[in-house]
């Protein structure tokens, strides 16, 4: 059986997610550049919104990258989800754990007469 | 070939052994797993970045402050263009990675063989890139001045624009030799001495009563700050760098306790000294991968040019340093966003 008799091969879609992805870029580096008032200087959830959409370009390329150019999208489906979900959990979990600290530590340096940078 | 590319059997003997329940070969499956763990590393340290951040994310700096060079453009304040062209090159040559391993599912030899010299090309290229960041990144721009407190400070004009310590540093005559760890008692040098001392710098700011001083600190516009007089509240923007008076500027500048140049693990110009921390290990272990990565795939490039493949009758291997590869891709596309634009 093995998959490589199924593979079918797709320049063209290859050539359209590279496209996706610079076009994505590119228009990341322009946010980064203008950092337009209205999305640098607002406030949404603890970030602004223009880091917000950085944040969500970013995950869109990381999907790119992973379904086509890694080829996620054609493996079975318990490997998808054995290599996909526990990044995904373990991720998020670490990341509430440690930015919940950092911005409790910030508010404890913040109100108080300590003064130690490390 | 059984003991280098395993197929499984596809007929219903469940629990007869030889099974593949993820439908991949042991080598690819592996190759996945090792890449789940090494993206939980680096999650591991981006997650810590972020946790420093936001434990200073009253001081952080501004990252289009600090990567603002493009080669050949001297004096030019360039900033992310040379970061977006790195971003360029390493998706570009995961497109061609990928392409390679399309020729290989073909058996198109050729193919395989140039599509991986281009991955390897831009692969180099990447690398060199980063090894020229790191240079300038190490080198600075400005300087600046580090107080007792630990606190950072720039200098900038009466229209905001950032002074180098060149620019207005007095030349004294006074000498300064470098303590070496021959001459300790300990056996404890100390780094090299940087180009001005602090009498020098300080002298040099009495002698311009233009400059002024412009600290870490991102200004708010809150109503303590808008009253706050020392702040200058003309240069201070929101989100940017407080801009002290100049009276407040001579205040601070006399608790002076070091010349910061360019950046170490120790302290650096641009602000908070974890930042440089995180910038050099981050970006390095991340430049480690790519190095690593232009290595595996320059030896499955001669293992194509060998025919190696063509033997074996699969092209497997290019595609578990294909996966590599665009992981390293995937971890940069993070470390861009993380680094540069937020």
């Amino acid at each position: 059986m093995s998959h490589e008799h199924e593979y079918v091969s797709n320049t063209s879609r290859i050539w359209k997610v590279f496209g996706i992805l610079s076009m994505v870029t590119i228009v990341e580096v322009i946010l980064g550049i203008l950092k337009p008032d209205s999305l640098h200087l607002s406030h949404f959830l603890g970030l602004s919104l223009l880091n917000w959409i950085f944040y969500g370009l970013t995950i869109y390329k990381a999907y790119y990258i992973v379904y086509a150019f890694m080829h996620m999208e054609g493996e079975k489906s318990a490997l998808r989800y054995a290599v996909v979900l526990p990044v995904i959990f373990l991720i998020l979990y670490l990341l509430f754990i440690l930015l919940t600290e950092g911005n409790y530590i910030y508010g404890v340096f913040k109100d108080s007469t300590i003064k130690w940078n490390f | 070939m059984g003991s280098t590319v395993t197929t499984g059997n596809s007929e219903e003997k469940t629990w007869g052994g030889g099974n593949e329940p993820m439908g991949a070969s042991y080598g690819k499956l592996m190759m996945w797993f090792f890449i789940v763990s090494d993206a939980l590393t680096f999650s591991g340290f981006l997650a810590a970045y972020g946790f420093s951040r936001f434990k200073f994310i009253e001081t952080w700096p501004l990252a289009d402050e600090v990567f603002t060079h493009f080669p050949f453009m001297h004096g030019v304040s360039a900033p992310m263009y040379y970061v977006a062209l790195m971003t360029f090159i390493l998706i570009f040559s995961s497109v061609t990675m990928v392409l390679a391993v399309d020729a290989g599912h073909q058996m198109k030899k050729d193919k395989v063989i140039i599509y991986m010299f281009l991955t390897i090309v831009g692969g180099g290229i990447f690398v060199g890139s980063q090894a020229w960041e790191w240079k300038n990144f190490i080198k600075g721009e400005y300087g600046a001045i580090e107080t007792k407190g630990g606190s950072l400070l720039q200098f900038v004009d009466k229209e905001g624009n950032r002074v180098a310590l060149a620019d207005f540093a007095a030349t004294l005559q006074e000498e300064r030799v470098q303590h070496t760890r021959s001459n300790g008692s300990w056996f404890v040098g100390e780094d090299a001495l940087p180009t001005y001392s602090i009498a020098e710098v300080q002298a040099g700011f009495e002698a311009h009563p233009d400059l002024l001083i412009r600290t870490e600190v991102i200004y708010e516009a809150t109503p303590e700050t808008k009253v706050d007089a020392k702040i200058n509240h003309d240069l201070s923007k929101f989100k940017h760098k407080t801009v002290l008076t100049r009276e407040e500027s001579v205040v601070r500048l006399a608790q002076a306790a070091y010349v910061v140049e360019g950046a170490n693990l120790v302290r650096n110009e641009y602000g908070s000294k974890l930042f440089a921390d995180f910038f050099f290990f981050i970006t390095g272990f991340h430049g480690f991968h790519v190095f690593s990565g232009v290595i595996i795939n320059i030896i499955i490039f001669f293992n194509v040019l060998l025919g190696t493949y063509e033997k074996r009758g699969s092209y497997e291997m290019v595609e578990k340093v294909g996966l590599y590869w665009h992981f390293v891709d995937l971890v940069w596309v993070f470390v861009f966003t993380v680094f540069y634009l937020v």
